[in-house]
């Protein structure tokens, strides 16, 4: 946090989680060079997430998966005026000080790149950029709340084309929201223990009925309906990362997911949109993956 | 009778402005279809992606419906996007942002940088008594020109943007370019209602 003069202040939680705010009911774009970006805006996407590979390719390739190339995030901020985000590994703080130090406007502390702390998430407080981070459910949406994260998105597994684990984590979020909601004072003492979440974030959840932070999907949204699904289990909005650009058609797609999350609650819409579309990405049975390659356990 | 204030619900905060306009006694609407436009006494803007929000629009068949119903004296509150939207002119948007228009304004998107200058301050605003108002720029714009009609409500008193226009408005539009639906005051929502429930 810094300050311009006496009352003028950056980096405040007031405007990180205010930022979510304004994103709320988008779509975000995985893209890798400036021209999916203008083709994501020109889609009407909220924001895109600069990066070098999509989850599909990294899947594909296996290795270490990075922060970006500098000159390619700046090639994708030239390109758009909408906000640009971009991915840091798990607790590397020295990867989200270049990020910010690149003028990004969000931070996803990702699980589909490869851990670089195996204890310990970055210290999110620290930073004037703000965070989103992934959970499977609410105890870690709440640590990561905890550590400074201004958003929260449901982890899904990445890169499979497959909702099923997106869905999996966001009921699993939501209900858990609804059980604390029920519970009386000293009954949240054992929530917080068996959440392991610090009891004034699990007060502040039960008595509003709702995170602290705005709550998007991902990891898996490959179709209209799969966006109108997730936004009416509760999702605020929708990150699809390989679902546009592996498909057949991502211009018709990206404009087919973007209208379908707008109007999720109106399935004439939805079926409208979901005409036409070409091939959709093959997707990947999550049963068929290798424990080492479930990007949703990565995180603690 | 109490009017029913519509709130533009295509992307971005509606459910703080839906708030704050219940905080205020009036009832609301979310509007995403010409019908719902139409069932309205005064419309809501809210912060979100501009570029998003216009887009929705034209795909939805709103953007000219919106365009005539603005012309026709409905009257319009605009935050942050929102203001950006009721601009006639537009600075650093893309090459053919449509906006809706109404207010004699250009905007500069963006104004104020990127997501990390983003930031909170507290302003004076013409009309609204008490205490300042304690606002939050997200990635927000500034109005850079203003036509004879239109009555600047706050500047910026301080920092590099020195005496940039954040708050104005002409007949019934009302434009900001923070964000007062985040915060508890809802002061500027009271003045917008007044300015309702004044059209006859």
């Amino acid at each position: 946090m810094s300050e311009l003069n006496e009352s003028t202040t950056t980096g405040t939680t007031g405007v990180k989680r205010g930022m979510a705010d304004m994103l709320k009911g988008g779509v975000i774009m995985d893209v890798i060079d400036a021209q999916q970006a203008r083709i994501a805006q020109d889609a009407g996407a909220v924001a895109v997430m600069a990066l070098e590979r999509v989850p599909a390719d990294i899947r594909r390739d296996g290795g270490v998966a990075r922060m970006s190339d500098p000159d390619m995030i700046d090639s994708i901020i030239d390109a758009v005026s909408i906000p640009v985000m971009a991915k840091a590994r798990i607790g590397h703080f020295a990867e989200a000080q270049v990020l910010q130090s690149l003028g990004v406007d969000y931070i996803d502390e990702s699980e589909v790149l490869t851990p670089a702390d195996e204890d310990n998430h970055i210290n999110k407080w620290n930073f004037t950029v703000p965070f989103v981070c992934g959970a499977t459910d609410l105890g870690e949406a709440l640590r990561r709340i905890s550590e400074g994260a201004a958003m929260i998105r449901s982890k899904g597994e990445a890169g499979t084309g497959n909702v099923v684990e997106a869905t999996r984590h966001m009921r699993q979020i939501l209900s858990d929201i609804r059980r604390l909601s029920t519970m009386d004072d000293a009954e949240l003492f054992a929530a917080a223990k068996n959440h392991r979440a610090p009891i004034e974030l699990v007060r502040e959840v039960a008595e509003k009925g709702a995170l602290p932070v705005v709550l998007f999907t991902a990891g898996g949204i490959a179709t209209p309906a799969d966006a109108a699904m997730m936004m009416q289990l509760g999702a605020q909005g929708v990150f699809v990362g390989s679902g546009i650009f592996k498909s057949g058609d991502p211009v018709k797609r990206a404009e087919a997911i973007v209208k379908a999350t707008t109007f999720f609650n109106d399935p004439d819409v939805v079926a409208k949109v979901s005409r036409g579309l070409g091939e959709a990405m093959v997707g990947i049975n999550i049963s068929t993956l290798p424990t080492d390659q479930r990007y949703a356990d990565r995180g603690w | 009778m109490s009017p029913v204030i519509g709130v533009l619900a295509l992307q971005g905060d509606v459910a703080e402005h839906v708030h704050a306009l219940r905080a205020v006694g009036v009832s609301t609407k979310e509007v995403r279809t010409v019908d719902e436009l139409q069932s309205v006494d005064g419309l809501v803007l809210p912060g979100g992606e501009s570029t998003t929000i216009a887009r929705l629009a034209g795909i939805f068949e709103l953007l000219e419906p919106l365009r005539a119903a603005i012309k026709d004296g409905l009257p319009c509150f605009g935050s942050c996007a929102g203001m950006i939207l009721l601009a006639d002119r537009v600075l650093d948007g893309e090459v053919d942002q449509p906006t809706f228009g109404g207010m004699d304004i250009t905007v500069r998107r963006n104004a104020f940088g990127r997501q990390v200058d983003s930031f909170e301050t507290e302003l004076e605003i013409s009309g609204i008594a008490g205490p300042p108002m304690h606002a939050v720029f997200i990635r927000a714009p500034w109005i850079e020109e203003i036509g004879p009609e239109v009555e600047v409500l706050a500047r910026v008193t301080e920092g590099p943007a020195e005496g940039r226009i954040v708050a104005a408005s002409q007949g019934n539009v009302m434009v900001c370019s923070f964000h007062p639906e985040l915060t508890s005051d809802t002061r500027l929502h009271e003045l917008f209602v007044q300015k309702v429930k004044g059209t006859p």
